[in-house]
């Protein structure tokens, strides 16, 4: 018998970036919480997780979702060297920005304006977009991020180039590559497989 | 151990570009492990490893990068696949290229930022060699990899249709999005390798 998509219940969905908080409703049936196998379980890594229907969906394959939501945590929390948390959030908001994921782009907006305190340069940058004008490393940054997301990729010696110039280390500069190349998976889970509606209220 | 993403980018084992690698350890762990995951998993369930590779090698040459390209296309003929779905699964991939990202926006403000692209539907001869089920499959990751904000239920409907289920689109939709970050690695590191200090 073939299965059928979900059709979310009414809601109203956000026609801007933002950095307010929204929800995200599933187009395919999560796993049930009350059904989740251990192994399911552990593959959430955070158990609070097995409230999220997003996480829940992709728990259908744990072996995947497990490794994803490692190489995520090691890319934006580890705090050894490399480039400060916020740009780290800088080049996942520009990535979403670009590739148009409005719920991707509001959490990490909102983490990149908490850590780096510059809520109206990260408000800029999902205002008028990727060509924003911030400053100058936080310009090579972004435009870092939008070189990796372009396909045909656009990234080449001379965005490391640009990236040292403005300080980055090799350190840094790995880092950059991994948050952006991190949201172009991310991104295209989260548009695909459902979609994003603003909170009550 | 394996580690495809150095591979790929040419970067040499003990080389100062591997041990910065080592700064994120966990990340460039379980990049591996999300390849394994996809690519060697426990059970294959009901998505085969030729129709993941036969994904696999679409996606890598609609990329065009040429390194992840003739990997994955390698990968496609180690698979055990047919001559004739290799040439198609290539030949479809240079057909159905593009820029982008693009797509659409609800309907807003935004709709000033819409832009059309290709909205790649396979052909009759080609959906002949891959099957019904397949062909929607490649329909559905090019406009994952190129246009992935016009994601919608339609698609999915258009998959669960053509025989794939809930979970299998869900192994999939990881699969695709996997390699639109593997494949940016590696082009990455391979920038950052070639200026190497």
């Amino acid at each position: 018998m073939t299965e059928k998509t979900l059709t979310p219940p009414a809601h109203k969905e956000p026609v801007v970036f933002t950095r307010d908080q929204l929800d995200w409703l599933p187009w395919l049936e999560p796993a049930a919480e009350e059904t989740l196998t251990p192994r399911q379980k552990e593959s959430l890594v955070d158990a609070a997780r097995s409230k999220s229907p997003y996480f829940r969906l992709l728990a259908r394959d744990p072996d995947i979702l497990e490794a994803r939501t490692r190489t995520d945590k090691d890319i934006f929390y580890n705090p050894q060297a490399g480039l400060p948390r916020a740009e780290r959030e800088l080049a996942a908001a520009a990535t979403s920005r670009l590739n148009g994921c409005i719920y991707c782009a509001s959490v990490h907006a909102r983490h990149a304006a908490v850590y780096s305190k510059r809520e109206s340069d990260v408000q800029k940058l999902l205002d008028q977009g990727v060509s924003a004008d911030l400053d100058a490393r936080w310009n090579a940054i972004v435009a870092a991020s939008v070189a990796l997301t372009a396909i045909p990729i656009d990234f080449g010696p001379d965005d490391i180039d640009r990236l040292r110039k403005v300080g980055l280390d090799d350190l840094a500069i790995i880092d950059v590559i991994n948050a952006a190349s991190f949201f172009n998976w991310a991104n295209r889970l989260m548009l695909s497989l459902g979609e994003p509606a603003t909170t009550a209220g | 151990m394996t580690d495809v993403i150095n591979e790929l980018a040419g970067i040499a084992p003990g080389s100062a570009l591997d041990k910065a690698r080592d700064n994120r350890p966990e990340a460039r762990k379980h990049a591996q492990a999300s390849y394994d995951a996809l690519f060697t998993p426990k059970d294959v369930g009901t998505f085969s490893l030729q129709e993941r590779f036969a994904v696999a090698a679409f996606v890598a040459a609609l990329h065009g990068k040429e390194e992840t390209r003739d990997f994955y296309k390698e990968q496609l003929v180690v698979a055990g696949t047919s001559p004739e779905l290799q040439v198609t699964v290539a030949s479809e991939a240079f057909e159905a290229r593009a820029h982008g990202p693009y797509g659409h926006y609800p309907r807003g403000p935004l709709s000033l930022e819409n832009s059309d692209g290709l909205v790649y539907a396979v052909g009759a001869t080609a959906r002949h060699v891959l099957g019904q089920r397949l062909a929607t499959a490649l329909e559905h990751t090019h406009m994952l990899v190129f246009h992935p904000r016009d994601a919608a239920p339609p698609s999915l409907q258009a998959m669960l249709d053509a025989g794939w289920s809930t979970t299998d689109i869900v192994t999939l939709s990881q699969l695709v999005s996997f390699l639109a970050f593997q494949i940016r690695m590696v082009a990455g590191l391979k920038a950052l390798n070639a200026r190497a200090t």
